[in-house]
């Protein structure tokens, strides 16, 4: 490619040839407009390539040339033959002033034609030009000035894109990104124009900016960045330096205003810890619970009807509403949350007191005492835990001689072990004692009636009978435990707390019991499900799975309902039948599998609506009493859901199928 | 991958400058010689960016602007004018039309490597 130089000068004999070529035809036809708009986009692409090109002289003159000419185009003066005489006169001198050559000044004589031509063409045309001969000399003021800020100052910028500029191809991340090499800045978009989707138009930029920048910089070179913006909402304010601004890269980022709620870190665990601490009463706390528990229901009907209206305003206050409420929830909880080791303590001396009473020498372990659980759990957990406790030294650790002759060692030892996992605290009670004797459980229940003697039941469903009411497989009576009010008690506790009891026994070896809790009681994460006409939650923590409830692959046996799922069949319990709807007909229901007892249970639902997280509210004093419901809970509706209890429900429907066979 | 610069101007040696500025850059420029031929030129590549002249014979940089902007499958693709101090209503036009920006002539490769990052990057 040859030089732009070269193709100018090539292209500037063109030019002067088409210019030419206009000016004669004109002077035989002078109202002729095509000619006089190609004599003028000549003049006007010499002018301008020739400034290109450091032809200052040429550029200069044809700018005149071109004012007259633009007279004549737009109509105020008239193509004369005198105007074609010094027009192509002017052409001579601008090919002279050609071949002069590129950034060099005008020689003596060129000056005086410039001036000459300049002045007749002045007056055909009566244009006030001047020749560059005669002006003083631009150049310095042309250049830019050097004035370089080399103090920090404090800008803060306002930005909103005119309408329709991402549709001509303006790119704000490009001039946000410029602004930022410029110094340090911080940038916080305004989303409130934001549409919601229908009327959204992804041409359009509705974001502005407010950018906060710090530098040496001053208004011009910010200027500079938007100079093309001319039609958005720009506003450039310098503002007062502030300590934060100086030079600390590393904090920069810090300083970034965090838009949503902070999530708020757990105490510090263990008693330990050192910080201040207040006193307050405990009914104080069930009423800020209330009250938070009244503020996330609100939140939740706010929730329904932001969606419904679509305003993003709305659902940005309604999101952030949300944020905080779950910080505000998070953070309550945390501060009615207790460690469980103020459980555990209580342990050592009754383990040491039973030991020496049964003649049985026991210790105690303790893990996870630090796991944190809720008030009201921690203080509802005593007493099924001494419960546990005795019933794992007087029925389970064997007498010194029995231990002796298995090897073990003769002092038994009683772990007591909590551990958050989930949502969920597991505490674990285990021994290393002679576990449960099966055989023993199965006669007992036998004889007390709660199986039949043909019925057989697996281990764990076996060991799950402990904790019927009545029963009681000690031999001798002691004044310890065995008066048949232990496990059935300790069940009755757990239910209420909505939590799972799962025993794991090995003859020989020990017995492991272990009660799953949720970590509040406040707080539920449920599954909504719909029967009939009516919404129930099931505790998320007792769902395993839901399935389409077939036409199929499904079986009646011995009054129960059993459904196959992959290879396994699985009972279940059709909620509509059992709270006597009676609309159990319908197409397309659900079964939601839970774990209840130690069992998987499905319960037939009309459609499962989803998940959510929930305030418990207590039933009433009448209602308490209803089996199978654990609470209640107000939608976002403002409609109310009842949370039904898993297990309850199952031994419910045990009941029920019982007295029916 | 390179970006595409369309220069659309009657002047070959505008066209050429455009060009020695921007290819030690690392764009890639194509040339075009009025508007009718830079519309068919947007068509047949994919242009990232278009520096047009205002005045050309057959059609003008306006109308070129208007013509990119009517159709839909071209959208977006920033266009500059390339002017001089004596056309600022023409500037209006175009920015009217739909132009992204200007550059005032004359220009050096700094003015046109400026603009062409501040507008693709």
């Amino acid at each position: 490619m040859s030089s732009p130089t070269d193709t100018f000068l090539q292209e500037a004999d063109d030019l002067l040839a088409a210019l030419e070529e206009a000016l004669l035809e004109l002077d035989e036809n002078p109202q002729d407009a095509i000619n006089i708009a190609n004599a003028f986009r000549a003049l006007h692409t010499l002018k301008g390539s020739g400034n290109m090109f450091g032809f200052r002289a040429l550029g200069d003159f044809i700018h005149h040339f071109e004012d007259c000419f633009e007279k004549v185009r737009n109509g105020s003066a008239f193509v004369t033959p005198d105007l074609v005489a010094v027009a192509l006169a002017s052409r001579d001198h601008i090919a002279a002033l050609l071949d002069l050559g590129p950034d060099t000044a005008l020689t003596p004589e060129l000056a005086e034609t410039d001036r000459n031509l300049l002045a007749k063409l002045g007056e055909i045309t009566g244009s006030d030009t001047l020749s560059a001969a005669d002006r003083p000399s631009e150049d310095t003021a042309s250049s830019n000035q050097p004035n370089a800020p080399v103090i920090e100052r404090r800008w803060h910028i306002r930005f909103r894109p005119e309408p329709g500029s991402l549709g001509m191809g303006v790119r704000p991340d490009l001039l946000l990104a410029e602004l930022s090499g410029l110094g340090r800045t911080m940038v916080t978009p305004q989303l409130d124009a934001v549409p919601g989707l229908d009327s959204y138009d992804p041409a359009e930029c509705y974001i502005a900016w407010i950018i906060e920048l710090v530098g040496p910089v001053d208004r011009a070179a910010i200027e500079d960045v938007f100079l093309f913006q001319m039609d958005a909402e720009l506003t450039i304010e310098e503002t007062q330096l502030e300590a934060q601004d100086m030079p600390e890269p590393a904090e920069n980022d810090a300083a970034l205003p965090d838009r949503g709620a902070e999530k708020t870190s757990t105490p510090a665990k263990g008693q330990a810890s050192g910080g201040d601490s207040v006193r307050v009463q405990a009914s104080r706390l069930d009423d800020l619970m209330n009250q938070l528990g009244e503020l996330v229901i609100a939140q939740a009907r706010l929730k329904a009807i932001s969606s419904e209206i679509d305003d993003p305003r709305l659902s940005g206050t309604a999101e952030e509403i949300e944020a905080l409420v779950t910080g505000l929830r998070d953070t309550t909880l945390s501060i009615r949350m207790l460690p469980v080791s103020m459980v555990f303590g209580k342990f050592r001396r009754l383990v040491r007191d039973l030991s020496s009473d049964l003649g049985k020498a026991v210790a105690l372990t303790t893990e996870g005492g630090e796991t944190e659980v809720d008030k009201n759990i921690i203080d509802a957990l005593t007493d099924p835990l001494v419960h546990m406790v005795r019933n794992s030294i007087d029925h389970g650790v064997e007498s010194a001689d029995i231990r002796a002759a298995q090897g073990k060692p003769e002092t038994a030892t009683i772990c007591l072990r909590a551990e958050q996992a989930g949502g969920e605290v597991l505490i674990t009670v285990s021994d290393d004692g002679g576990g449960l004797d099966t055989e023993a459980i199965r006669a007992r229940a036998i004889e007390r009636k709660l199986i039949s003697s043909d019925q057989s039941l697996s281990a764990a469903e076996l060991h799950q009978l402990i904790f019927e009411p009545g029963f009681s497989t000690a031999e001798t009576i002691s004044n310890v435990s065995g008066r048949g009010v232990g496990m059935d008690a300790v069940r009755g506790v757990i239910d209420a707390l909505r939590g799972t009891i799962d025993v794991r026994s090995r003859p020989g070896e020990g017995t492991e019991v272990t009660l799953r809790l949720p970590l509040t009681l406040a707080i539920i994460d449920g599954l909504m499900v719909r029967v009939d006409d009516d919404h129930f939650v099931i505790p998320l923590a007792a769902v395993e799975e839901c399935v389409d409830l077939p036409d199929r692959n499904m079986v009646h046996d011995n009054g129960r309902r059993m459904l196959q799922i992959r290879e396994s069949w699985v009972p279940y319990i059709d909620l509509d039948q059992l709270f006597g709807f009676g609309q159990s007909g319908a197409k397309g229901r659900r079964v939601v599998v839970v774990t209840a007892d130690g069992r998987r249970i499905g319960f037939a639902v009309d459609d499962v609506v989803g998940q959510l997280q929930t305030v418990i509210k207590p039933l009433s004093r009448f209602h308490r009493s209803v089996e199978g419901l654990a609470g209640a809970t107000i939608l976002g509706d403002g409609s109310v859901a009842l949370i039904l209890d898993a297990n309850a429900i199952v031994r419910r429907a045990d009941a029920v199928r019982q007295i029916a066979a | 991958m390179s970006k595409t610069v369309l220069t659309v101007d009657d002047s070959a040696s505008i066209r050429s400058a455009i060009a020695f500025a921007l290819q030690p850059k690392g764009y890639k420029v194509i040339q075009a010689e009025d508007g009718r031929a830079g519309l068919a030129a947007l068509k047949a590549n994919a242009v990232d960016m278009v520096i047009t002249d205002l005045n050309m014979p057959n059609m003008n940089g306006i109308e070129m602007i208007r013509a990119v902007r009517s159709d839909r499958t071209l959208d977006g693709v920033p266009i500059v004018l390339l002017t001089t101090e004596s056309q600022k209503e023409k500037m209006l036009e175009g920015k009217q039309a739909g132009a992204a920006g200007w550059i005032v002539k004359p220009f050096d490769e700094q003015k046109i490597c400026a603009v062409v990052s501040k507008m693709i990057g």
